[in-house]
């Protein structure tokens, strides 16, 4: 009989707060730069240098702590982790092992109908390292510390979860938590929320857990459900063969879909914490956390109630615009300008979604503003421009926010609204397609549409297709 | 007029006055290095032309009436693990050889801002590991009233800069007495501020939770002005206590205990009438020399004299205070000496094969003897399954230690003790016994961990003249006490015995 | 209550602080070690049960930066004393293989 195994996993997420400013000096986070330009003595370990906490990364982490049910540890402390690498200028990372800000938390995720609650076991605070860059010419690596001491949160979940499925739902559910409280824009493919895989297999039904590794390395949440999926089958396939898994961090290669192990001698991992003498311990008040509390913005789940009860649109719409704050921004700024908030979420549901796809965007990367969205479900409203027309100036919107009242202005886009045109278009058209006309009158009502399109063509796409239609009809009738 | 035998204090009021120029001064102390420098070697770098341009500097704003603070024009030494920006830094380390900061420790910039002109930077024991500056990279120092001997250390360069008159003041660094000891050897004032009272940015770390920067005269006025013009609430060190904020925290939290300010110089009083004096009885037992033990009690009788009420009593944990110094020192420097690598600055090994052959043949080269044993075993006693064994137990022990000073001080204003248990050695023979060697920080390692601020002042020497140093140990934040004893003292005869 | 430190002990020390002793080094840091264990085992005549460890000594909390940045370029003084760089980078051995 063949073995059934199932998958245990349990996740180590890296999120990037989005402070103006690095953990421990003034440096400025901002992406890109000159390489070592956002650096200072702090943050590339200078002699004598040290590190005084950025506030804000404080409240961040305590947002986030709170958003996912997390226990606030009252005194907690930074302690010092100690390890050589070049892309840690001090060779010790600045983190939390013994009191992390935040501990004993959950998120519920959904897969298909069951909903599941997945423990947080402990959030910590600690400072990013530098970036390595493999220089092909001379076979070297280059540091740039722009990035070392940006400020990291470490949520380190139990081993709750049994699937790609479940690992992913688990990883947006707490991209979309933490978008929301602005704390961070969780972005995979650029670094800003990173996560590790800690996977074991064991024989269905058995209560110990099998041997673990983790896997680093994952860039997307595809990379993610693959390097699971790998991972799994190369656990089985060793304990199927009768060997044993061996305890050790694993490096995914999403190319080749296979991972290789980071191991090295020189690579103890003993890292000799121990409190951080030079940053005083933190103590958070009773009044601190409420008043955290009190500044976290509304949620998902919250949002999502409000907007069933106030927004005459499908729940699966409303779905969809909050499962994006930025998203949810724009069409909440959008309705409150226009009033119209079917229109304002068909833009959103349709042409916007299929732009972020075509672009391969994501929704927080959105740029038009809420009032350029809402001036062309105003124009199209007014059948000052009709759909066609709509649907091009949405893209230039969309690419360029332009203003689409001087756009359709410039380009002369208005819907030709002159009926003397329109009148002797349609006696031209009439008389070019005898055919037609005579296919129309003899019952066949799809020739309608050819000639609309004739006329439609004979106007340069300005008129109005509803009138359109309803003059045709008139005069085909006499 | 005799430069090298001016107080800095006297030496300010003279370039004040008119009388003297700040690069006089400057020319005065590099006179003397000529002199005496190849002999006794207290200094690292000397940066003569740079002297003489901050001098006339400096002179310019004494002369505009923008600088007339007591040390306007005064010549400093700086010990070599504080940065400068303008000279290069190396703690006596060959892995430090070239390094040149980017940056200025705030220490130094307040003595720059105060008018001292820095010469230059003084040898020390390698990253401040040992207690007779012959570790360094750079050759040893030897002390000034007998070149057989050291200076003792870390700060011995300093020390022995100030004694010989190639400087008039300086600062130095006391981890577990490395202010306090080379200045009892070299028969000069130097003071341990509390913990948290001068900013350590800019100090290459030892040991972070026990380093304090402080000053090294030659009286205790000097010492009293220098403390002054260094102290001060740094918002780049995160452990720099804010006095005034801290004293309302303490107060509202109920404590009720207002911290004293930083006007030190104020404390310069002659009267210890009343003052209650503590002699810890297990200072003075096995292993104290009998004539450090006979002058420092002629030196408590003179206190006595002046109305200073004297007890003994038993301070207790004494013998634990090197053990736990040792673990925790060792710990923090094996961690704040891992930067040095040689990726970012320093020494970097010439031929390596791949990354971790690099890091372990650099700091295999770079670092020196005494270094390496530290930082081994400060690598070891955190390594996994030791960690509660040895560092926890010692964090343990340092609670216990500052408790039994919190004891001793609900009943004194000041605790006396010697400096260390003899005069300075002779050269070479300290370092082949390391644990030999630091058992003589017994009586100055425990300030350090309870984060008190001790003085040592010369109160006499022995029968081959050289110098006895007496330490006077105050409760956090009460230098003004211990200057108050120490000053008392110099008046009164200390000096003279 | 001798303390016994391995080669193997010395050895794994010297991957962790990276230092490479030769023969008579570890030799003498071996001795040395042991001589230093020994004397802080005297820790243990102390009766520490529960003490509360003393991290930092003064009771100062909350020592926090506002987050206000500083825009300067610090890359030539970040890169002043490289032992090594490319052009705006450190340059180290290669560290992935």
């Amino acid at each position: 009989m063949i073995k059934q195994y199932e998958t245990v996993i349990g996740l180590e997420v890296h999120v990037e707060l989005a402070t103006k400013t690095k953990i421990f000096c003034s440096c400025s986070t901002e992406f890109g730069g000159a390489p070592n330009t956002h650096t200072c003595p702090v943050c590339t370990g200078m002699p004598g240098s040290l590190p005084v906490l950025n506030r804000k990364v404080v409240e961040y982490a305590m947002a986030i702590g709170l958003a996912t049910n997390c226990d606030i540890t009252r005194v907690c402390r930074f302690d010092r982790k100690n390890y050589f690498y070049p892309d840690n200028p001090q060779n010790y990372q600045i983190s939390q092992l013994y009191l992390p800000i935040a501990s004993n938390g959950y998120v519920e995720i959904e897969v298909g109908d069951t909903k599941k609650k997945i423990r947080i076991h402990e959030m910590h605070m600690e400072e990013d390292a530098g970036k390595l860059i493999h220089d092909e010419w001379d076979d070297t690596s280059l540091v740039d510390y722009n990035r070392s001491g940006v400020p990291l949160v470490e949520i380190v979940s139990e081993p709750d979860m049994s699937s790609a499925d479940e690992v992913i739902a688990y990883l947006e559910k707490l991209r979309m938590i933490i978008q929301y409280l602005g704390a961070s824009d969780c972005k995979l493919q650029e670094g800003s929320m990173r996560a590790d895989v800690n996977l074991s297999v064991r024989e269905a039904g058995t209560e110990k857990f099998g041997t673990r590794t983790e896997m680093k390395n994952l860039n997307s949440f595809k990379a993610i459900a693959r390097a699971i999926q790998g991972e799994r089958e190369r656990q089985i396939e060793l304990l199927e063969e009768g060997k044993a898994v061996i305890q050790e961090t694993r490096r995914w290669d999403d190319n080749k879909e296979y991972s290789y192990a980071m191991r090295s001698k020189e690579d103890a991992k003993d890292y000799r914490y121990f409190p951080e003498p030079d940053l005083a311990p933190i103590v958070i008040s009773d009044e601190w956390v409420q008043q955290i509390r009190k500044k976290q913005p509304e949620l998902r789940t919250e949002k999502l109630k409000r907007y069933q009860k106030e927004f005459d649109i499908p729940n699966y719409d409303a779905e969809i615009i909050t499962g994006s704050r930025h998203m949810a921004e724009i069409f909440e700024a959008a309705t409150a300008i226009c009033g119209k908030p079917k229109k304002v979420s068909n833009w959103l549901m349709v042409e916007t979604l299929r732009l972020l796809k075509d672009h391969n965007m994501e929704p927080e990367e959105i740029s038009f503003s809420p009032e350029n969205l809402a001036k062309l479900v105003e124009l199209t409203e007014s059948r000052a421009i009709n759909g066609s027309v709509a649907r091009e100036v949405f893209e230039k919107i969309f690419s360029e926010n332009v203003d689409p009242e001087s756009y359709v202005e410039e380009h002369g886009l208005k819907t030709v609204n002159d009926e003397g045109a329109l009148e002797e278009a349609l006696k031209k058209v009439i008389a070019d397609n005898v055919q037609a006309v005579e296919d129309y009158r003899g019952g066949k009502e799809k020739a309608l549409g050819a000639l609309v399109g004739q006329t439609m063509k004979a106007m340069k796409g300005k008129a109005d297709p509803g009138l359109v239609n309803q003059k045709l009809k008139e005069m085909l009738a006499v | 007029m005799d430069i090298t035998s001016m107080t800095a204090v006297e030496l300010g009021k003279r370039i004040k006055a008119g009388k003297l120029s700040a690069m006089d001064a400057v020319q005065g102390c590099l006179a003397q290095i000529d002199k005496v420098e190849k002999d006794v070697h207290s200094f690292v770098t000397i940066d003569r032309d740079e002297a003489l341009r901050r001098a006339e500097e400096v002179q310019k704003q004494i002369d505009e009436g923008t600088l007339n603070g007591p040390l306007a024009g005064v010549p400093v030494a700086v010990k070599d693990n504080l940065c400068t920006s303008r000279m290069r830094t190396t703690c006596s380390s060959k892995i430090l050889e070239n390094f040149r900061p980017s940056y200025t420790a705030e220490a130094v910039c307040n003595l720059e801002k105060a008018g001292a002109v820095v010469i230059g930077k003084t040898n020390m024991d390698e990253f401040a590991m040992g207690s007779t500056t012959e570790t360094s990279y750079f050759g040893v120092t030897r002390n000034p009233w007998n070149l057989d001997h050291v200076p003792g250390g870390s700060s011995g360069g300093s020390c022995a800069a100030v004694a010989a008159g190639e400087s008039v003041c300086a600062l130095g660094s006391d981890t577990g007495g490395s202010i306090r000891q080379p200045s009892s050897f070299c028969g000069v004032v130097g003071l341990k501020p509390t913990y948290g009272t001068v900013s350590r940015y800019g100090l290459i770390a030892y040991g972070s939770s026990l380093d304090q920067i402080g000053p090294i005269a030659k009286d205790v006025t000097d010492c009293a002005a220098v403390l002054e013009a260094i102290a001060s609430y740094d918002p780049k060190d995160g452990t720099s206590i804010d006095r005034s904020v801290y004293r309302k925290a303490m107060t509202d939290g109920g404590e009720g205990q207002a911290v004293p300010g930083y006007d030190f110089m104020s404390a310069l009083v002659n009267d210890v009438s009343g003052m209650r004096i503590g002699i810890p009885k297990d200072y003075f037992g096995d292993g104290l020399s009998a004539e450090v033990r006979e002058q420092i009690r002629k030196a408590v009788r003179v206190l006595e004299s002046c109305g200073a009420i004297v007890e003994e009593f038993d301070l207790s944990l004494v013998k634990y205070a090197i053990p736990a110094y040792y673990v925790i020192a060792s710990a923090e420097a094996s961690s704040n000496l891992s930067r040095f690598d040689g990726v970012k600055y320093g020494y970097r090994t010439q031929e390596y094969e791949g990354l971790h052959h690099m890091y372990k043949k650099t700091r295999s080269e770079g670092f020196g003897a005494e270094v390496k044993r530290r930082i081994m075993l400060g690598s070891f006693v955190l390594s996994s399954g030791y960690y509660d064994a040895y560092y926890l137990k010692a964090l343990k022990t340092k609670a216990l230690i500052k408790e039994a000073f919190d004891q001793a001080f609900a009943r004194f204003d000041v605790i006396v003790a010697p400096a260390a248990p003899t005069t300075a050695p002779e050269l070479g023979k300290s370092l082949n016994d390391p644990l030999k060697m630091y058992l003589g920080d017994i009586y100055t390692i425990s300030v350090n961990l309870a984060g008190l601020p001790g003085i040592s002042i010369p109160v006499g020497k022995d029968k081959k003249g050289l110098p006895v140093g007496m330490q006077m140990i105050g409760n956090c934040f009460e230098e003004k006490k211990i200057i108050r004893a120490a000053y008392t003292l110099e008046q009164e005869g200390g000096r003279k015995s | 209550m001798a303390n016994k430190i391995s080669d193997e002990t010395i050895e794994y020390v010297g991957i962790l602080a990276k230092l490479r002793l030769s023969g008579e080094e570890k030799e003498n840091a071996k001795a040395d070690m042991e001589k230093m264990l020994d004397y802080i085992d005297t820790l243990n005549e102390l009766d520490t049960d529960g003490v509360v460890p003393m991290s930092h000594v003064f009771p100062v909390n909350n020592v926090f930066r506002e987050d206000v940045a500083d825009q300067k370029d610090g890359s030539r003084e970040t890169l002043a004393n490289a032992p090594l760089k490319k052009d705006m980078y450190f340059k180290v051995p290669k560290t992935i293989g």
